[in-house]
């Protein structure tokens, strides 16, 4: 790290240090593995809902309908209602993905801001802090987000939120002591003694040291992220308009495709699941052992 | 063994955490949407009189910090209310519930703590080979299953498609035992599918865990030692590699706890297993709120005294940490 304490936005090596962490993941097997697996889950998410729409009304016209394995008309059969599993499948990927990022999201911005202040902070404040970090580490998070949602109702948004806000004491804790590491270096010291603000020294030359590190953990919390929204949805508190991945293993369960043998019904959206998380795990896996200065050289 | 201030700090931790978890407990389950008075009275018409006498009997016409007082007394006696779907206390509901889940989880943490470690071990000492990538790969794959997807593939491959095993509740319906042997075994049978889908899901972390940590205490000096003296590689390996290595194992485990609560929600959800996890999901479909409160608060406390007990085996075991 020659350029370490020049911001982010002016350091002359900012992309080219970009390319050379892709480069790296790249050429890890793993690391590649799961940027091709990424790769075709957004194609599926993006596309397929184009080229094949679902339309959850669209159901069966007699009791012929449904639960029919797959046929040239429905290629991954028909679900309890007699809708096409694959169309649904395709619509699912979308939904999945969005709670999964949009819950990322907030868990990141939240616990990289506490982990900023806390390990900027030494003092009461950090205390503080991390008292409510370690709280919300010991809750068992299933319980936690089953209750929430339970309690708040069954809507995408608030999915989103119990999510996000229950995600983040693992990143406030790998951040502030990533921040409790970086204040003490001489470049850090320096500047403090040229008068410089503490917004400044945070913004300009502590977050730009960090964000490698909450990238490759952003990548591994996004897994964590969409496995969270299956189970609940899967435990009959997702949302009931839009059908995620989850929300289709729950019906699938619910109507007994496990015990009729409907394989076509309750295989799809699994696989979807792990591929989508496999993906995020190895891509997240192989980041963390490039940025992170912990673990670089094993 | 435990210096005494390290201790009056721990427990002061401890009373903070559990005192935390109860008001958080409390408030949340009183911001609920909707008036419990017409939970209960769902079907006939109440005239103002009655609902004022109901909501009187329930102590809900006290203030909010008067109702937190009761609801503290009614904790220390054990009382957690009753649960409307069932008629029943909701503690006579948990005492029974327990039992389960406590067979099911003891089972699957034996299983999983047992061949996590020792196939970290292995991969550990055969660094580099396939032997270890291959342990890494399947690992993250395993880690990577929904639990629940994970039941009900095993339902489907191993209950519905060989009948190799039951699929569905702690003992077979209507069977009538000749011993108390005959029932255990029934019951052996049954928890065969849960415990291996908990077991595969929850493996790979203690996999990766105990192979990385024994990777970085091989490299020690005194592993160099160790071989200088002429020890054979397994008594190099495991009594002073493992042993070492062990210590963030230990660390893991405490979130491995909170981690198979979880798992036990969603695997006795698919199995029907007649436990805790299985419980909080009817009364999630029954919005019945004093079982899902109770549940939580007995999770949550569990994983809470696991922590400590983790943080105080630490102590024991490392001798360094002691100090701090």
């Amino acid at each position: 790290m020659a350029s370490v304490g020049v911001p982010l936005g002016e350091r002359p090596g900012a992309w080219a240090s970009i390319r050379r962490t892709w480069s790296e993941v790249w050429s890890d097997a793993l690391g590649r593995t799961g940027v091709i697996l990424l790769v075709f889950i957004a194609i599926i998410a993006v596309f397929g809902p184009m080229f094949f729409p679902f339309n959850s009304a669209d159901v069966g016209k007699s009791a012929q309908d449904i639960f029919r394995p797959p046929s040239a008309q429905h290629w991954l059969g028909t679900d309890e209602l007699g809708r096409d599993v694959f169309r649904e499948v395709l619509a699912g990927a979308g939904i999945s993905l969005l709670v999964g990022l949009l819950a990322t999201a907030i868990s990141i911005l939240v616990g990289a801001a506490i982990g900023l202040i806390a390990g900027y902070r030494v003092g009461w404040l950090d205390s503080v802090l991390m008292r409510v970090t370690d709280f919300f580490l010991v809750i068992p998070t299933l319980p936690l987000v089953i209750v929430l949602a339970a309690v708040f109702g069954q809507s995408l948004g608030i999915i989103i939120l119990v999510i996000g806000l229950t995600g983040w004491p693992g990143t406030a804790r790998i951040v502030r002591s990533q921040v409790l590491s970086l204040r003490e270096r001489q470049f850090v010291v320096r500047v403090r003694s040229f008068g410089a603000s503490d917004l400044r020294i945070v913004g300009l030359h502590i977050l730009p040291n960090v964000l490698p590190l909450i990238f490759a953990n952003t990548v591994l919390v996004i897994a964590g992220s969409i496995l969270s929204e299956a189970t609940l949805a899967f435990l009959g508190l997702g949302d009931p308009v839009h059908v995620s991945w989850g929300t289709m293993l729950h019906f699938a369960f619910v109507s007994g495709a496990t015990g009729r043998g409907a394989w076509w019904y309750f295989l799809p959206p699994g696989i979807g699941i792990v591929i989508v998380v496999l993906g995020f795990t190895l891509a997240g896996h192989t980041l963390d052992r490039i940025l992170n200065p912990r673990l670089r050289g094993r | 063994m435990f210096r005494a201030s390290y201790l009056a700090r721990k427990g002061a931790q401890l009373a903070l955490t559990l005192f935390a978890v109860v008001t958080f407990n409390f408030l949340l389950f009183r911001v609920l949407p909707g008036d419990p008075i017409r939970l209960i009275a769902r079907a006939g018409h109440l005239s103002a009189d009655e609902m004022a006498q109901l909501r009187a009997t329930f102590g809900l016409d006290r203030p909010l910090v008067v109702q937190y007082g009761y609801y503290l007394r009614s904790l220390f006696h054990g009382d957690f209310g009753f649960s409307i779907t069932y008629r029943r206390p909701v503690s006579d509901i948990l005492a029974e519930r327990m039992v389960n889940t406590a067979i099911l989880l003891g089972a699957a943490t034996v299983l999983i703590v047992v061949l996590g470690v020792g196939i970290g071990v292995i991969a550990a000492a055969r660094r580099g080979s396939k032997l270890d990538s291959s342990s890494v790969v399947t690992a993250l794959l395993f880690w990577s299953l929904p639990t629940f997807w994970t039941g009900m593939l095993l339902v489907f491959l191993l209950g519905v498609w060989l009948h190799a095993f039951p699929i569905s509740g702690i003992t077979t319906p209507g069977a009538v035992y000749t011993s108390t042997l005959d029932r255990w075994s029934d019951i052996a049978s049954h928890i065969v599918l849960p415990t291996i889908t908990l077991a595969l899901v929850d493996i790979g972390q203690f996999v990766l865990i105990t192979r990385s940590s024994l990777i970085d205490v091989l490299t020690e000096d005194f592993i160099l030692t160790a071989k200088a003296k002429g020890l054979s590689r397994r008594a190099v390996i495991w009594k002073h590699g493992v042993r070492n290595a062990l210590l963030p194992v230990i660390t893991a485990s405490a979130l491995y706890i909170s981690l198979v609560v979880g798992g036990a929600i969603q695997v006795e959800t698919v199995f029907s297993w007649p436990g805790m996890g299985r419980l909080v999901y009817d009364a999630v479909l029954r919005r019945d709120y004093p079982i899902l409160e109770s549940c939580f608060l007995i999770f949550a406390v569990a994983v809470i005294l696991a922590n400590l007990a983790s943080d105080l085996m630490y102590q024991v075991l490392d001798p360094r940490v002691r100090e701090a």
